[in-house]
């Protein structure tokens, strides 16, 4: 997607992650921004369905032809689903990060930590 | 240069379909001329250098006592006794250095010229066509140099480059570069950056030096023994009569998911390697990558693991080069 866009519904990682969160379960991906930065993705490994995942640390990776990117975990659980559909289309997180590029969708541990997240306003602010 | 301009696989899309530039201006030049220029250039360099017509290039090593690789060169022979030798731009310093201290006794003039010249690359099977439309006559054939009137700069024009592809590299004047660039853009001809330029020449399996070839490796095992000319005296040349390879950079391919990096481990049936190139193939769409290893393990068609990053990835060692148009 050409244009940068942050949707007003999705709570934000400073690491470029975002995370859309439905009662104690939360989907995740990278934001726009994360994405211009990597360049075309060519490469996404997934986690295990069943891993564990942990607020601030790397649960995946993606890759563009030159270089290598850790993606960040914006809150802890288990991952419960993985999108397959990168691995033949990993582009998808390019063109859209916040739909099809979605990443994982995990059961969350501990849902208070969605109150450490940034609102739009505040990620926009460090984007700024 | 740039990483990139509009995409890596864009750009070398566009060099494999059409034609793409690359400002290697960052490429360092030394000019070698004097009665003894011949001789003093066959005493450095690795391949036959009284070989080089005039008009001539010819791509070679620059050798230590030991055998270590210094740098790996292209040479143009301009004249009779004068040549112009195109450095990495990281070993510029260090290969002017080592010209002048091997140039005792010899009657030439080593000259660093690297303020005197823009490069740019300009490659692709549409690559001649562009510039025959901006020169005011013929572009040298593969191997071969002309001086021309390009876009009205006086151009030094080598029908040499880096990426599998037909195409010329231009040395311009540092302040006619900019409107040449211009004018091949007009032609159509799509800006390309570095990570274009290591893809393209790593599907080709052209070494890079500073990965595949260091102070570390000798030619032999580097696979460049076809320009190391050993009776012809070069420095190095005794060493590497006696070389014993225990090792062969191979070119591999992916054979499921993954991308090689440099630096990842290389595990085989005979023992360990390394990585010292690794991307992913824009044109096979695999990872791909070169690598060191033991020279039982080096025939086409081995069985090999790559540890990236602690995933075991299945790969098999290729022919050169990994990509060949059909």
């Amino acid at each position: 997607m050409a244009e940068a866009s942050y949707p007003d519904d999705l709570k934000y990682h400073p690491e470029h992650d975002w995370a859309r969160i439905d009662g104690d379960e939360a989907v995740f991906g990278v934001t726009w921004y994360a994405q211009d930065a990597l360049g075309e993705v060519v490469f996404f490994d997934p986690p295990e369905v069943g891993a564990q995942v942990k607020k601030d640390e790397s649960y995946a990776e993606v890759e563009s032809v030159k270089a290598v990117s850790d993606v960040f975990a914006p809150l802890s659980g288990e991952i419960i689903e993985v999108n397959d559909a990168l691995a033949d289309s990993p582009e998808k997180v390019n063109e859209d990060p916040y739909g099809e590029g979605w990443m994982v969708k995990v059961k969350l541990s501990d849902p208070s930590e969605v109150d450490g997240l940034l609102d739009l306003e505040a990620y926009k602010a460090l984007l700024s | 240069m740039p990483v990139q301009y509009d995409g890596i696989r864009q750009e070398h899309v566009a060099v494999r379909t059409a034609a793409g530039m690359f400002d290697v201006s960052h490429m360092g030049e030394i000019e070698t001329s004097g009665p003894d220029a011949e001789a003093f250039l066959q005493r450095i360099l690795s391949n036959d250098v009284t070989r080089i017509a005039e008009r001539g290039a010819q791509y070679s090593v620059l050798c230590r006592e030991d055998g270590g690789v210094l740098d790996d060169l292209f040479s143009y022979r301009l004249g009779s006794d004068r040549f112009l030798t195109v450095t990495n731009a990281a070993n510029h310093d260090k290969d002017l250095d080592w010209f002048r201290r091997q140039a005792s006794g010899f009657d030439v003039e080593v000259k660093d010229a690297h303020a005197d010249w823009a490069m740019l690359a300009v490659q692709g099977p549409g690559a001649r066509a562009a510039l025959g439309r901006l020169a005011d006559g013929e572009l040298p054939a593969r191997m071969r140099t002309a001086e021309l009137l390009l876009a009205g700069a006086q151009a030094l024009v080598c029908g040499t480059g880096y990426t599998g592809e037909d195409g010329c590299e231009l040395m311009l004047p540092p302040d006619a570069a900019g409107a040449v660039w211009d004018a091949l853009e007009a032609e159509g001809v799509k800006p390309a950056g570095l990570g274009a330029r290591d893809t393209l020449r790593l599907e080709v399996c052209f070494h890079l030096y500073g990965n595949d070839l260091s102070e570390d490796r000798n030619p032999i095992e580097a696979g460049l023994g076809w320009c190391c000319k050993l009776d012809t005296g070069f420095i190095g040349s005794d060493a590497l009569r006696e070389v014993e390879p225990a090792e062969a950079l191979v070119p591999f391919a992916f054979t499921g998911p993954g991308i090689p990096r440099q630096d990842n481990p290389i595990r085989t049936e005979h023992g360990d390697g390394v990585v010292t190139s690794g991307s992913l193939s824009p044109c096979l769409g695999t990872g791909i990558g070169m690598g060191y290893v033991p020279l039982s393990a080096s025939e086409p068609g081995t069985t090999i693991e790559i540890d990236v990053r602690g995933k075991a990835r299945a790969a098999e060692v290729r022919e050169k080069p990994l990509y060949a148009k059909e």
